[in-house]
């Protein structure tokens, strides 16, 4: 009799917890993505109605609406690639910090080190020049000796005269 | 005894020029670059669409996969209203705007265009759900359309005339259905 009555107060505990159980969803058991996670790929983008603010420091609605696309498009398993992919074709190719390498955006790519090359260059040479305008140019001709001095001049002239009468 | 010393040949060696040449090159090349990049930012500086201009050909598709293009609406008034999700006035000014829809629809010849600006797909339903809003709805993939009329906030509308070319600005929300009705009139007579 017990064991019965214990049967059935586990049977109406049973009943009773599953009235409180909600169904799970899909979306909850979803793996929880950081804000870390979230800000990696949104500090790549850049906010599309403000002036020059990345994603993950933007405080309006519309990137805090992004931000959680990322997080969506994070748990759901997308690579970084993937996730900017998708705003450049939603949103454009300028809600990208580093523009792709399409059309004229190549300049930006190009130009600089363009640049830097020529200015190393044109640095170089002008150096070459103004340091070969100072320094004389060497010859390979021999160097005359210096100049004797009287004294050894005399010397010599009185060595050459004893020789002649000897 | 004479014991001159004998001058070697003497091999000056050759004077390296400057390479004008490639300096000249390298300056008009950067220079050409240069004004090519200030021309392209010259170009896709903000500056709104005036009245009377032919609007370029553009297609939105709306969020039930129906596809506006605004070639196949000439002869029509097309009114296109830029609106987001997060905009704090679009939501008063959708009310206006479904109010006029319902009133002109059955005509056929005025289409009204809801252009979703830098929004989430969720989030525009959402919106559009919640207002009730009927008339086409789509979002602007890759800012193209958002591009071509310089759109610099939300809300704003342009009204196309018949005949292509742009018959009215709104920068901002109308204030009331009367509003709009009064520049749909404006811009139909045009």
């Amino acid at each position: 009799m017990k064991i019965k009555n214990k049967t059935l107060l586990l049977v109406a505990v049973a009943i009773l917890f599953s009235c409180f159980a909600t169904p799970v969803r899909a979306q909850e058991i979803t793996p929880t993505v950081s804000d870390d996670e979230v800000n990696r790929v949104a500090q790549q983008l850049y906010c599309p109605v403000c002036e020059n603010t990345p994603l993950d420091v933007c405080p309006t609605k519309a990137c805090a609406q992004w931000r959680e696309l990322i997080r969506e498009k994070i748990a759901l398993g997308w690579s970084d690639q993937q996730i900017k992919r998708y705003f450049a074709e939603q949103y454009g190719g300028q809600v990208l910090a580093v523009p792709p390498l399409q059309g004229l955006n190549w300049i930006v790519y190009v130009l600089p080190p363009l640049v830097v090359i020529g200015g190393i260059y044109l640095a170089i040479t002008i150096v070459k020049r103004s340091r070969k305008s100072v320094i004389p140019e060497e010859t390979d001709l021999v160097p005359s000796p210096p100049p004797a001095s009287e004294t050894v001049m005399e010397q010599i002239e009185k060595d050459l005269q004893k020789e002649e009468r000897s | 005894m004479n014991h001159p010393v004998e001058n070697q040949p003497s091999s000056t060696p050759e004077k390296r020029r400057f390479p004008w040449a490639v300096a000249i090159v390298t300056s008009v090349f950067t220079i050409g670059l240069l004004v090519v990049l200030g021309l392209w930012m010259k170009q896709s500086k903000v500056t709104s669409l005036e009245i009377g201009v032919n609007v370029p050909d553009f297609s939105v598709t709306t969020f039930d996969g129906e596809t506006y293009t605004k070639s196949a609406l000439e002869g029509k008034l097309i009114l296109i209203n830029f609106w987001s999700s997060w905009c704090s006035s679009c939501d008063e000014e959708g009310f206006a705007l479904e109010e006029v829809w319902q009133e002109v629809k059955s005509s056929g010849d005025i289409v009204f265009l809801g252009v979703n600006y830098v929004d989430t797909e969720k989030d525009s339903i959402a919106f559009i759900e919640k207002y009730g809003l009927t008339y086409p709805n789509g979002p602007d993939l890759g800012s193209k359309i958002s591009r071509i009329f310089k759109v610099q906030a939300v809300p704003e509308t342009y009204i196309i005339g018949r005949d292509g070319t742009l018959a009215a600005i709104k920068i901002g929300a109308f204030e009331s259905a009367n509003e709009i009705r009064t520049l749909l009139q404006e811009a139909g007579q045009e």
